[in-house]
């Protein structure tokens, strides 16, 4: 039935198009070549975007995709190709972020025989990814195709890598270009037939709460499950709190809204984790960052676990009821179950919290990251799309750009992953190209992926990368001041480039502030500014400490508010 | 009031114990790759395997695998979890070895003087283990039945000079009509 006229490669990108794939973000190679010429001679609707490094590629990808809550595609070659990719897998694979990442491969004669830019992409990705497959048969593309994005898409999202040799690539296809799927071990369907017993007895133990909180995390957004959320949260007059990739799910500015809670989340939230009856997590997987000391989580409350993932019940903490599904089926059902809680007095003693622990700062003394970021809220009116590096900044701007909207706000949170913000930008920028995209980075992890600034400019993209710089790598200083007897190890960064002159160099217009009066005016300029990318470069004090902080390990209720005055133990939980 | 601790830290566990003797039993994909993703699950979470035993099941599309481990108790849970996650594994269960039959099978290589010959052929016999290689001075016994009965016939040969031990580990199947 060789009636196609195709070869393997033209049979791959020809499957991705009929997936409705729009964005492919690569790196080309040897091993790619075929790969690479069906994006030439495949008609279609599928753009592809260059980047600087096979990293950047995936956290555009990622970003694409966090953006939307669609999956784009990885394209890069064999060998170093697949290997730089792996920080980038793996930061998707941390926070459930659907990707299909397509790799080069040597011949399959020349597999296991250390052929040039050979690598076992197969084995080497295996840990961090959903599922990964190795092509074998240049007729099974189609098929396979179809399974990576069905696996990458439902269920609890994430990465999925086919991994192509070349001789598969560009031999002839003489198969079905739509074959049915064959998963016999995948069933996501799974997720939309809830155990109703479970929904009524966590009915039952809502109706007898008195302090409730409702623990909101990104199964809700990846669900489409905000209004749900806000439909449960306002019946019951319930506070909320979101993790940090929850942020958005329910507005922050909403009088229920208790923000984020954990390592640094704010002071009235992690009060309310201590002191409540009833906790209700809706699609979190109660991360180390966020339960402290496991043992001594939620000692007062009953705990009503719901998410799609079976083996997230009981990794950490046991709940009283356990909700497996998809978190909008499972609201559906529980709203229908729920009467308005006399949540008053909770409600006034939680205020009474917000009062006195306040997120705030000060502003003599030198400029501070929590102004920037303060101010840049204030100025994009909490609307614009917000993506971080991992450190004091994304901390901050965690704390102090409130978000109001899934798909706002772009951090990596379980991989913790350097250098995503900026590439992850990049991406958020092209799947949405009418909205104000800021990559808000450090000064360390800008410089880990700064080389798709060439991306950016090439592009036009009106992306606004503000680097707050203080020179140090500040969250492991912070760590150092409080716990290491203020040794310094390895966390300075003096020899960092003028950012403003570099931006230039890529023909990319720069912007410096350097005074705590200058944030607004200069933030405004760069926001007006939409002839391309901008980077603005912010001088911050050098040893500002961000809190609340609960030092790992330590229970929720030992959370700094401000400055310890004693000496600190070393923390002995998670890292 | 503290809550049940979930934990990998057998300093924190309820139970210090390592568990030995769980038999986990999986039905997978018959492809590459399938049993080091499965190997993965175990090995990142510092469980032992100690024993492994792959066929290819009736529908060669699939393969049956049994799996004797050893490691931290509270993992146990999480583990099945996380084997029934892989998109490959089309089940992994525990099972109850009430309502199992779990056999394996040993190769002994004992050497021994024309003397003991009688003695070592009447333990093989006591315990229906069979001859399967018999020289002037060494013998090959196949023992097989349940984990602890293969046990005691090694013991009871080990007061000759067993050169060699070969076993296959465990093999389970549930009993009556329940799927394995």
């Amino acid at each position: 039935m060789s009636t196609t006229n195709l070869d393997g490669a033209q049979a791959l990108i020809k499957t991705l198009n009929d997936l409705g794939v729009e964005y492919i973000f690569g790196y080309s190679g040897g091993a790619a070549l075929p790969i690479f010429d069906a994006l030439e001679t495949v008609s279609g609707n599928i753009k592809f975007v260059l980047s600087r490094h096979e990293q950047g590629a995936c956290h555009m990808a990622d970003g694409y995709a966090r953006a939307t809550g669609k999956p784009a595609v990885v394209l890069v070659t064999s060998g170093p190709g697949a290997g730089n990719t792996i920080t980038g897998i793996m930061t998707a694979q941390m926070d459930s972020v659907p990707m299909i990442i397509i790799t080069g491969q040597q011949v399959t004669w020349m597999l296991g025989k250390d052929a040039f830019q050979e690598a076992d992409t197969f084995g080497l990705t295996m840990p961090v990814v959903k599922h990964n497959f190795l092509v074998r048969e240049t007729n099974s593309l189609p098929r396979i195709t179809k399974e990576a994005y069905h696996i990458a898409t439902t269920g609890r999202p994430g990465p999925v890598l086919i991994d192509v040799p070349k001789d598969i690539s560009q031999s002839e296809f003489t198969g079905d270009l739509d074959p049915d799927i064959d998963l016999p071990g995948y069933h996501p369907e799974t997720a939309f037939e809830i155990n109703a017993d479970a929904v009524t007895r966590a009915a039952e133990i809502i109706s007898h709460a008195k302090k409730p909180v409702i623990l909101g995390g990104h199964g809700i957004m990846i669900a489409r499950a905000d209004d749900e959320l806000m439909e449960l949260a306002t019946t019951l007059n319930c506070p909320v709190t979101t993790t940090l990739l929850g942020k958005g799910i329910f507005p922050e500015t909403h009088e229920l809204s208790l923000g984020m809670l954990g390592m640094h989340g704010t002071a009235y939230a992690n009060k309310a984790m201590v002191e409540c009856d009833l906790i209700i997590n809706i699609g979190s997987r109660f991360d180390d960052r966020i339960i402290g000391q496991p043992e001594k989580f939620g000692a007062l409350a009953k705990i009503i676990h719901v998410d799609i993932d079976p083996s997230e019940m009981n990794k950490m903490i046991h709940p009283d009821v356990e909700i497996i599904g998809d978190a909008k089926v499972v609201l559906q059902a529980l709203n229908k179950q729920i009467a308005p809680l006399e949540t008053s007095g909770w409600l006034a003693n939680l205020d009474g919290y917000k009062q006195k622990f306040p997120l705030a700062y000060r502003k003599q003394g030198g400029l501070r990251m929590q102004q920037v970021l303060d101010e840049l809220y204030q100025l994009t009116d909490g609307k614009a799309v917000v993506t971080t590096d991992v450190g004091q900044h994304q901390m901050w701007a965690a704390q102090f750009y409130k978000t109001n909207a899934s798909f706002n706000w772009l951090s990596s949170g379980g991989a913790g992953t350097m250098g995503f913000g900026f590439p992850a930008a990049i991406g958020a920028q092209f799947a949405r190209p009418n909205d104000i995209v800021v990559a808000v980075v450090g000064d360390g992890g800008y410089q880990m992926t700064l080389c798709e600034l060439a991306t950016a400019a090439l592009h036009k993209l009106p992306v606004k990368v503000l680097v707050l710089n203080n020179h140090y790598l500040g969250m492991v200083r912070q760590w150092q001041e409080l716990f290491f007897d203020n040794r310094e190890s390895g966390v300075n960064l003096e020899g960092n480039p003028d950012f403003v002159k570099l931006a230039e160099a890529y023909g990319i217009k720069g912007f410096n502030i350097k005074r705590p009066a200058d944030v607004g005016k200069v933030l405004q300029k760069a926001l007006d500014y939409n002839d391309g990318p901008c980077v603005i470069n912010a001088e911050c004090v050098k040893t500002e400490n961000v809190f609340p902080m609960i030092p790992a390990g330590a229970a929720l209720e030992d959370m700094l508010v401000e400055p310890p005055k004693h000496k600190m133990a070393k923390p002995t939980g998670s890292t | 009031m503290t809550r049940d601790i979930v934990t990998s830290d057998s300093s924190l566990a309820p139970s210090p114990d390592i568990v030995g003797g769980h038999t986990l039993s999986m039905f997978v994909n018959n492809k590459p790759g399938v049993l080091m993703r499965i190997c993965q699950v175990f090995a990142r979470r510092a469980y032992n395997l100690d024993s492994v035993v792959v066929s290819r099941g009736r529908d060669p599309q699939f393969s049956r695998l049994t799996l004797g481990i050893s490691g931290d108790p509270a993992g146990l849970e999480q583990i099945i979890k996380q084997c029934n996650k892989l998109i490959d594994v089309i089940h992994c269960f525990e099972h109850d070895e009430r309502e199992s039959v779990t056999r394996e099978l040993a190769l002994v290589k004992v050497l021994i003087d024309p003397g003991d010959r009688a003695e070592v052929l009447q333990i093989l016999e006591h315990f229906g283990a069979k001859t399967v290689d018999l020289g002037a001075s060494s013998i090959i016994a196949m023992i097989y039945g349940n984990s602890e009965k293969v046990d005691a016939a090694v013991h009871l040969l080990s007061k000759f000079d067993i050169v060699e031990t070969v076993r296959t580990g465990k093999v389970v199947m549930a009993r009556g009509e329940a799927s394995t």
